[in-house]
């Protein structure tokens, strides 16, 4: 079948519009999962559907997309999404560099580079409603979000504090955004939550299975749910002596890092951001050229 | 004294109702079905005044209403009819801020929860109803005061272990889950639980039903002692005439969701007015 037998987004029309509306009140009311009926799509649920709707809703002809997953742009979730858009979307053009691109869709990672408010971010969620542990029905998770009421989920972080002196959620920190909906931010990790508070770019989130949409607006406030006198910590990337590590190709000792285990059992820690890590290696050479 | 709680015809009816209801249920019709319409009038016309630091007690056999009245003055269901006014000590002690009085029928479910939360306590017969099981017994002391927007740890894990140990729950036990307690160290936790935040008003639903009597005896001491210490108003809901004896000052008697006498427990239990509680009375051994 050739690519023209499809709409332009492959959503038909009606479908990107539902969407667009969805996104609309999302933003209105920042936090808030906002229902949707999320298409079928010709990949799994669970592979990025949510994310990819809203890519599909948002996309026009001139658009530079970007598509990440964990940090890299050539990881195979991200590959397959990139290709359906080119596929779906003539005219579009993709871009793995981050301050390139205008649309990013990304899986569990937020990129190092701070991104600008001529930018939108959208993130594929699993399991949007962070009340999901504590509470099974959800008509009384609605009706807990509604009233702000969060106390069990600070039992939770009471219990593991207790159990392990410290909070122990790595990833999809419980963040409450402008001061009263509390959202899975998406599987990013705690280093990552910091960058949706007061964010120049646009963030949305999008729940294929789960069909919910909800968005961080621009500057807006995005806190971390933590007790008065536990701060929220990030990872610090500390090896046993305290020092902190650096990425083995780059060299960047500011960034995200992930653990590679070689054959031999030793480990290697190296960028999360693809483009990020290629960024600083480019820019270490272009030092080493003017100096030589 | 100041008056703390004011209710007024409190009534719940089950079922479609119709006009005979009211008139075709109660003590003297013997039952509390209506014969035309089928509907369970679990109470009717129920009135009292609370005042600060009281304990009130209600009695009657089971179907009489009793857990009824507690439950929607707890906002747990709604009344089909009645008024129920929360004079508000705290607010009062802040300096008579508006909102000192709470109509508590008229509030929506958000204000009922901050009520609820900042201001009442209950402790359930059936831990099981006023526990979670499946986290810590400081957890759930946690968790109330989370609620009432405690946002400290180090201030909440302090509380907890203070509450737990004036409750005589053994502090080495204070991460351990409550499904690992006795039934009478469950009903201390729960206890310790309903009186996190210091509530002024406290409802006790048949707390001490189904406990052996030593345990009994050491639970109704301490809401004794506690009551002393903290001033708190209480209502008392029991078929246990022991319980309504060491603990009330006052006491009502319902029976088929009516109120069938009222007055100071000493004068009800020595000179029962109505035949059932006198019927009541004579059968405790």
């Amino acid at each position: 079948m050739t690519s023209h037998a499809y709409n332009f987004g492959f959503l038909d029309e009606y479908a990107k519009k539902e969407v667009r509306r969805a996104i609309l009140k999302a933003i209105a009311i920042p936090g808030y999962q906002v229902p949707y009926a999320s298409r079928e799509m010709p990949m799994g649920r669970g592979f990025g559907t949510g994310g990819l709707q809203l890519t599909l809703a948002l996309i026009g002809p001139d658009e530079i997309v970007k598509v990440i997953d964990q940090g890299s742009d050539d990881s195979v979730n991200a590959v397959n999404l990139r290709q359906f858009i080119e596929m779906t979307c003539p005219g579009v053009s993709t871009t793995t560099c981050t301050a390139e691109c205008t649309l990013l869709q990304t899986r569990h990672r937020i990129p190092e580079l701070p991104l600008t408010a001529e930018q939108i971010i959208v993130l594929q969620v699993p399991y949007p409603d962070p009340l999901v542990v504590v509470e099974s029905s959800e008509n009384k998770r609605k009706t807990m979000h509604g009233e702000a009421d969060y106390s069990r989920l600070l039992v939770k972080l009471y219990e593991d504090i207790v159990k392990y002196d410290e909070i122990t959620i790595s990833h999809r920190y419980p963040t409450r955004i402008n001061g009263h909906y509390v959202i899975d931010p998406s599987p990013i990790p705690r280093w990552d939550v910091a960058k949706l508070n007061n964010s120049a770019a646009l963030l949305l989130f999008g729940a294929g299975r789960e069909k919910k949409i909800y968005a961080v607006p621009p500057h807006t406030r995005a806190e971390p749910l933590v007790f008065s006198d536990v701060p929220f910590r990030v990872e610090d990337f500390r090896d046993e002596a305290g020092q902190r590590r650096v990425c083995a190709r780059c060299g960047c000792a500011n960034s995200f890092l992930d653990e590679f285990v070689g054959d031999a059992g030793n480990k290697t820690y190296q960028c999360s951001d693809s483009d990020w890590c290629d960024e600083q290696l480019q820019r270490a050479e272009q030092v080493q050229g003017v100096a030589a | 004294m100041n008056k703390i709680l004011e209710v007024r015809n409190l009534g719940k009816i089950y079922g479609p109702g119709c006009p005979q209801c009211i008139d075709s249920t109660g003590p003297e019709a013997d039952t509390n079905l209506c014969p035309h319409c089928d509907s369970l009038v679990a109470m009717h016309g129920v009135s009292f005044d609370l005042f600060e630091g009281e304990i009130l007690g209600i009695m009657g056999e089971s179907g009489s209403g009793k857990s009824t009245v507690v439950n929607t003055l707890y906002s747990e269901q709604a009344p089909s009819a009645g008024e129920a006014i929360f004079y508000d000590p705290v607010s009062a002690a802040e300096g008579g801020k508006s909102g000192k009085q709470h109509e508590l029928f008229a509030l929506n479910a958000a204000q009922q929860r901050w009520l609820r939360n900042h201001r009442f306590g209950m402790v359930y017969q059936n831990p099981q109803r006023g526990l979670n099981f499946n986290i810590t017994a400081g957890g759930n002391i946690a968790e109330r005061l989370l609620m009432s927007d405690l946002m400290d740890y180090g201030a909440i894990r302090e509380r907890a272990k203070s509450l737990l140990a004036r409750t005589e729950v053994l502090l080495s036990r204070v991460d351990d889950l409550p499904k690992n307690f006795s039934g009478g160290m469950q009903q201390r936790v729960q206890i310790a639980k309903a009186l996190a935040t210091r509530p002024p008003l406290l409802f006790l639903d048949e707390v001490t039903t189904g406990l052996d009597l030593s345990v009994q005896a050491r639970i109704l001491d301490l809401i004794l002692e506690i009551q002393q210490e903290l001033k708190t108003s209480m209502i008392v809901v029991t078929h246990d005439l022991g319980v309504i004896r060491l603990l009330t000052g006052r006491a009502i008697v319902m029976k088929y969701g009516r109120v069938i006498e009222a007055g100071l427990t000493d004068q009800i239990l020595e000179d029962p007015q109505h035949a059932y509680t006198q019927r009541l009375v004579a059968s405790a051994l």
